[in-house]
């Protein structure tokens, strides 16, 4: 890895355990009476935002906040971006006011690695189009392996919306990796072609991919970027793919559900599944502002995580 | 390498400390050791034993990792940023006395940075500090309260601190 953060497919296994166990120690933090230690005080980040984010957004904030950085936000719905300006444009203006570091969150696929050649600044992918969204991946990495003690050997089934899904492909990454088997799952209109090269079992079956597994991993329906007729109907959708009791019931007893948010309730996960006693999901969200703190951390150092 | 301090020295040491700490403190209750990592730590708890042998006294004790409050973090050029560690203080500092715990007291640095982030912890009454080697050459206006052994260095010279716990050994040695 370079100076930056761009996705899980550049990250070696060691990088990704340094990640998880960085993030270990800046857990502890949150629990302290001043959530805040001096490490980035002087850094400037910007989180600069292309698309809609609540979560991640916040979850980069805090994390800079807590580390002391000097954090600006720029949504793009405030934006010169408006006007017509290009990304260069943005991204050469904002890097003449020097700051350390930019989060981007962006529509387009390689929008971070673009930013990345044409700034000085450490470049950290907070999501890009259909590609990747490391610090998803890794926080998902940190639950998982909080609650199972290993990555290695597991069963992960990840269902929903995979053609759409850049936290699929880096989950995919990440977990193959480490040497967990990975299941994708969802309907035959929304598997891109090529899935299996990235080391996983394509299945568009429920019952089989969560069938054992100690993971299950929900992906959000993306209404926003299906143009086309994916599914015939949302109900349909929950009727066939939809995680009810009785599909975890097929997994091991003590299955963990995830959910990278922001969730569809009855359409890719029953109610009583995401609010049930093996769901993570707002486990995920805490630990997210540890794994970011970690990631921001990492960079901040001379050679990356080199 | 010229051994300065052998494994039945140190224990004679720390059972030293450990008597000097309850003759300067009367309440033994408000007492808490939290060591630096990382060999600190394993000195803290030892400390916590030998208190615990003369009274009885169950001394709280915790552990301190200052990487991120360091104030050199971000001045080197180049090179991977050292590796953060888990701080575990399961008590309560405030109004507390804490006996601040490392193996080497050098540039004080170190303990600029740990009183820093035990603040952040809450109010203590009183810190101390307690350490198993002064070797001198402060850059900064800190004493020790507990010293094992005073060892007049020079820049070039290095103290090594090797503790059971972590290197199999208990023994100090310098290095010309």
């Amino acid at each position: 890895m370079k100076k930056d953060l761009l996705g899980i497919a550049d990250l070696s296994q060691e990088e990704i355990y340094l990640v998880l166990d960085t993030a270990e120690a800046m857990r502890e933090i949150a629990q302290r009476p001043i959530k805040k230690v001096p490490t980035l005080r002087g850094k400037t980040v910007v989180n600069l935002f292309f698309e809609p984010s609540t979560r991640t957004r916040t979850s980069f904030e805090i994390a800079e906040k807590r580390l002391s950085a000097d954090t600006l936000n720029i949504a793009v719905a405030t934006s010169s971006v408006l006007k017509g300006e290009t990304l260069a444009d943005t991204a050469m203006n904002i890097e003449a006011m020097a700051p350390d570091m930019i989060v981007l969150r962006h529509a387009s696929s390689g929008a971070p690695h673009f930013l990345s050649r044409i700034c000085r600044s450490r470049v950290i992918n907070a999501g890009d189009g259909m590609h990747e969204h490391p610090t998803q991946a890794l926080l998902d990495a940190f639950t998982i392996r909080e609650h199972k003690k290993r990555i290695g050997g597991l069963k992960v089934a990840i269902v929903g919306d995979l053609l759409h899904s850049r936290v699929l492909r880096s989950n995919a990454l990440l977990l193959t990796k480490l040497g967990a088997e990975v299941w994708a799952c969802g309907p035959r209109t929304l598997v891109p072609p090529g899935l299996d090269r990235l080391g996983v079992h394509v299945s568009t079956s429920v019952d089989r991919a969560v069938e054992g597994a100690d993971v299950v991993m929900m992906l959000r329906i993306q209404q926003e970027r299906m143009q086309g007729a994916f599914v015939p109907s949302l109900r349909e959708y929950f009727q066939v793919f939809g995680m009810t009791v009785e599909r975890v019931a097929r997994a091991k007893p003590d299955v963990i559900i995830m959910h990278p948010g922001p969730m569809n309730r009855g359409v890719e996960i029953a109610s009583d599944v995401a609010d049930g006693p093996y769901s993570v999901i707002l486990e995920q969200v805490a630990n997210g502002v540890a794994v970011r703190m970690a990631v921001l951390y990492l960079l901040a150092g001379g050679a990356g995580m080199d | 390498m010229p051994v300065v301090m052998d494994a039945d020295r140190m224990t004679r040491t720390l059972t030293r400390i450990a008597h000097e700490i309850l003759e300067r403190n009367r309440g033994v209750e408000e007492l808490a050791l939290v060591g630096i990592r990382t060999r600190g730590v394993p000195i803290a708890r030892r400390l916590a034993q030998a208190i615990h042998e003369i009274n009885h006294h169950d001394v709280p004790t915790g552990a301190l990792d200052i990487t991120l409050y360091r104030d050199d973090l971000m001045r080197h050029a180049v090179g991977p940023q050292p590796v953060v560690r888990k701080t575990e203080i399961p008590f309560s500092i405030d109004d507390k006395c804490i006996l601040l715990v490392d193996d080497v007291l050098y540039t004080g640095r170190t303990i600029r940075a740990a009183l820093d982030a035990l603040i952040d912890f809450g109010r203590p009454k009183a810190i101390q500090l307690v350490v198993l080697i002064d070797r001198g050459h402060r850059e900064l206006p800190i004493k020790a309260d507990y010293v094992g052994k005073n060892l007049p260095t020079s820049l070039s010279q290095s103290v090594q601190v090797h503790l059971t716990e972590v290197d199999g050994r208990d023994e100090v040695e310098i290095e010309p």
